[in-house]
């Protein structure tokens, strides 16, 4: 049995007086014969925020959020009730409304046992009591003094530390009890620049499922504020960006959005089995030229995507989207795979216990290539050069994606030139990669800040890939 | 000091609910004061009902659900702190007092923290008829999902997938105090239909939706009418292609537009002002649209979708022009930004609330006219806004009109421009409106935008 676990049970089972026996119960009253699986996800979530602006600690705030949800699923039919009283009367009751989905029948009788724990990607800590209140504020006084003193431009910082302590508990119908104790920090630091009549601002920032005190460690922190304030003065000089189709180069690490948006939700289990992804059907077809080979991977020590399980229990791994150019995988959840009949992929994730799980993605990369990334921007005459972005979004159905560049340069002869203003980029999901040219041997990982978005649900995630040339892809400037 | 507890309350009397929220609120409120906050805040709010999905013509998910909250700011003379809890047991609503006041010792002074002033609070609190809760259980509500997604898939054999009809009904308690002694809530409900499908036509798919939401089911659109409309909106959109780069005029249909009001809104609120991130910094007064423009808040609209009697502070909500002739005539300010920039707040804590861009006389064919060539935007893309610059780019999806009619639908294209440019060249606003949401406008003409694409 996992040290998760025993953690798990004695901040939610045992302040509510829940003992095996309940779980047993609520989980009985969950089933019908018509039921094929349930799950009660019990979870207690502590976060905290710091903010440091105009030079002072501005605002803080802690918050606590608990509860369960209980799940029945029929089929294609699932029902959900939770509650956010962990107590018998109203698990017993939540358990009711969410098994009306299936109509009557006789109860189940299921046994609830530990299972054996995967292997810990992260501690089992308390991240908001990694450092005391006086070093979290000294920590964002430090990041604010630091930006100050690199350029006289500097003229606003706003730093923000934040912690998110997430205990859950599950216990499905088919007896598994599965406990998982998931720290997560986050540092952000975004400063205004002033340059004349000109201002800009631009952001940097990190984190992972680990301890506050990285952020002090091989400065972290101050890096953080060290490249904040180079984007924001490149963007000072930037003009007006090209439109309309061309070579593009993207750099490493968070351009990775490109994976997320383009393939990663089209390659989910739900749109593939409903038939609504431009993706359907399409498995061990050729959806990207053969330098591509693309991962989701949710078993990366202490990164912001990684899950030791996932919200179903399910021990995350490192599947293989795409191999070679070669349509390989979805990513599932249980009840996806189930219907579709594949194997399960440890990508059932929720926002929180009041949510229903769904195929989500982990951490999506690229794999490394063998070209040198200078000769990747040589080989271009013309084109954009694109290092880092804001977030990106696509329409599963048509296959159409955006993501917006907030750093970019233009690519002449060969040559890294000016850096133009920010522009969305947008292209077709199942056609970019096969128009991926040259992959970079420079592979990176993103700093650890991604939040993806579907069905009104937010998750974090991680993104990466090496450098990467696109022979064509439509830039949308206002430059004609 | 004893608090009450909050335990189970479903289906039971919304009044005896209100009198629980207010006695824990004020238990709060007493709380921090004991610990020895100079002022405090609290709000509770309750929301609780269920959505239901159908997709091709079975139930998928039937989800019940109840979100509660409470969240509390104290002040120490200047300084603030702030905690929330999900669990309204009394053991927890203090446990969450004293963690505001915990923080509250490391955060600074602000010279502009505290209350909003206790002369802008609210005094009557107008019931604004929010609350019509729907006899309606999850059966029922099956029954009209059904209905509309069969009408819809009826529609046109290209319509061959379903992401399916949801329903959603809630209802939902706000209980709001502050240490001036304001003490107020009000019950409200929301219900929503909306339908999305997928149409397919030469191998490639669209997909395209539509909803209806109202305070009122019997203010909803009839679950036949958003099937048809679903339907027509999908099967519309096949057959879509690229259009070359280009700099045309463009519509954005209602539905888009109200995000270009939504961009001017955050480019003067107060935040962005005092912290200089606007492209509109320091334009009160200024000419920022074309002189025939007004834009204006009704916050206290009876059944409106945003309106509220008073803001997140407890600040009387009050009818309100941002813009006249094309000028800019308030900052949209809370408490916090109002000293900040030495002016009063104007009861927008918490947004703005049923906001309004005066319509001309032409209707969407007419603005189609007026427009005679250029591209009308359907669907948007990405986030490419920066508000520090008002540089704007985005994907799009839409149609090519000619000669002031839909020629062929377009995709995957971006369109660009400058927010301040846009605003500009403001031809025209439709009498088209959008009333689903917190900003109502019918579609926008613009003079001139950059189209890239082929």
């Amino acid at each position: 049995m996992s040290q998760s676990l025993d953690i798990a049970r004695s901040l939610i089972l045992e302040p509510a007086g829940l003992g095996q026996r309940d779980l047993d119960r609520v989980v009985d009253q969950l089933l019908s014969p018509s039921v094929d699986a349930a799950d009660l996800y019990f979870q207690t979530s502590r976060y905290e925020s710091w903010v440091l602006e105009d030079g002072i600690i501005k605002e803080a705030s802690y918050n606590i959020d608990q509860g369960a949800g209980l799940r029945a699923v029929s089929g294609e039919k699932t029902g959900f009730a939770y509650s956010d009283e962990i107590a018998l009367p109203a698990l017993l009751e939540a358990a009711s409304s969410a098994r009306a989905i299936s109509r009557a029948g006789q109860d189940g009788r299921v046994k609830i046992q530990p299972v054996g724990g995967a292997p810990m990607l992260y501690p089992a800590i308390d991240p908001l009591g990694t450092l005391t209140s006086e070093q979290k504020v000294d920590l964002l006084r430090q990041v604010d003094a630091e930006a100050r003193k690199q350029d006289p431009r500097v003229v606003e910082v706003i730093a923000s530390l934040a912690a998110t302590h997430d205990v859950i508990l599950l216990a499905a119908s088919d007896g598994s009890l599965n406990g998982d104790i998931r720290p997560l920090v986050r540092m952000n630091v975004t400063v205004i620049v002033e340059q004349g009549d000109k201002r800009e601002q631009a952001s940097c920032g990190g984190g992972g499922r680990r301890s506050y005190q990285w952020f002090g460690e091989d400065e972290h922190a101050l890096e953080y504020a060290r490249e904040a304030v180079r984007r924001a003065l490149v963007n000072l000089e930037a003009v007006a960006a090209p439109a309309g189709d061309m070579p593009v180069v993207l750099g490493p690490g968070w351009p990775g959005v490109l994976l997320h948006e383009a393939i990663g939700h089209g390659l989910e289990g739900d749109f593939n089995r409903k038939g609504t992804s431009a993706f359907s059907g399409r498995l061990g077809e050729r959806v990207a030229s053969d330098l591509c080979t693309v991962v989701d991977d949710g078993t990366m020590p202490g990164r912001r995507g990684s899950l030791t399980i996932d919200d179903e229990g399910v021990p995350t791994q490192n599947t293989v989207l795409i191999e070679n150019g070669i349509l390989r995988n979805y990513m599932q959840d249980k009840m996806n795979a189930r219907l579709m009949g594949m194997e399960e992929t440890g990508n059932g994730r929720r926002e929180s216990y009041a949510h229903l799980p769904m195929p989500r993605m982990t951490n999506t990369y690229m794999l490394a290539g063998k070209s040198d990334p200078a000769e990747i921007i040589a080989s271009v005459e013309k084109g954009l050069y694109a290092v880092n972005f804001g977030g990106g979004q696509v329409d599963i159905t048509s296959g159409k994606f955006v993501f917006s560049a907030s750093e970019a340069y233009l690519i002449e002869n060969g040559k890294v030139t000016r850096p133009v203003k920010g522009a969305t980029l947008i292209g077709d999901g199942p056609e970019v990669l096969s128009r991926v040219s040259m992959v970079g041997n420079d592979l990176e990982l993103d700093s650890g800040v991604g939040v993806c978005g579907k069905e009104g649900q937010s998750v974090p995630v991680g993104v990466g890939q090496p450098t990467l040339k696109i022979d064509m892809l439509t830039v949308g400037g206002t430059s004609t | 000091m004893p608090m009450t507890s909050i335990t189970e309350h479903t289906q039971r009397d919304p009044a005896a609910d209100q009198a629980i929220y207010e006695a824990a609120v004020s238990q709060v409120l007493d709380e921090a004061k004991a610990q020895g906050a100079t002022s405090s805040e609290a709000g509770i709010s309750c929301e609780s009902g269920f959505s239901t999905t159908v997709r091709l013509g079975d139930v998928e998910t039937v989800e019940h659900h109840r979100d509660r909250g409470m969240g509390v700011t104290v002040y120490f003379g200047q300084r603030k702190g702030s905690a929330s809890t999900s669990d309204l047991s009394a053991g927890a609503l203090r446990d969450a007092v004293r963690a505001a006041c915990d923080i509250a010792k490391y955060t600074s002074e602000d010279e502009c923290a505290g209350l909003a002033d206790a002369d802008c609070m609210a005094t009557e609190i107008p019931d604004l008829d929010l609350y019509h809760p729907w006899d309606l259980d999850p059966d029922g509500a099956i029954d009209i999902a059904l209905e509309c997604e069969e009408v819809a898939r009826g529609y046109d054999k290209r319509i061959t997938n379903s992401e399916g009809v949801t329903i959603n009904t809630h209802q939902t308690r706000r209980v709001y105090a502050n240490s001036h002694g304001f003490l107020a809530g009000y019950p409200s409900s929301s219900h929503s239909l909306s339908c999305v499908l997928i149409g397919e036509q030469d191998g490639a798919m669209q997909r395209d939706y539509w909803y209806t939401s109202a305070r009122d089911a019997s203010e909803l659109e009839s679950a036949v009418d958003v099937g048809k409309r679903a339907a027509e909106r999908t099967v519309r959109r096949l057959g879509a292609r690229r259009i070359s780069t280009c700099q045309t005029p463009v519509i954005f249909a209602a539905e888009m537009a109200s995000g270009l009001v939504g961009s001017f809104i955050s480019a003067i609120r107060g935040g962005a002002q005092y912290r200089k991130t606007t492209f509109l910094l320091n334009k009160l007064g200024a000419q920022v649209f074309p002189e025939w423009v007004h834009i204006h808040e009704q916050p206290r609209l009876l059944k409106g979708l945003a309106s509220s009697p008073y803001d997140g502070e407890g600040v009387a909500t009050t009818d309100r022009d941002f813009v006249v002739d094309g000028v800019v005539q308030s900052y949209v300010l809370d408490s916090y930004s109002a000293r900040k920039l030495g002016r009063v707040t104007t009861g927008n804590a918490g947004g703005v609330r049923n906001l309004s861009i005066d319509s001309g006389s032409n209707d969407f064919a007419q603005l189609l006219k007026m427009m005679g060539k250029g591209l009308l935007v359907t669907e948007m893309m990405g986030h490419g806004t920066n508000m520090m610059t008002g540089d704007y780019s985005r994907g799009a999806s839409g149609f090519w009109v000619e000669d002031g009619e839909i020629a062929y639908p377009v995709e995957e294209i971006t369109v660009a421009g400058n927010l301040s440019d846009m605003f500009q060249g403001l031809l025209a606003v439709g009498s088209d409106v959008d009333l689903r949401g917190r900003i109502r406008t019918g579609s926008h003409l613009i003079d001139n935008m950059t189209i890239a694409g082929e």
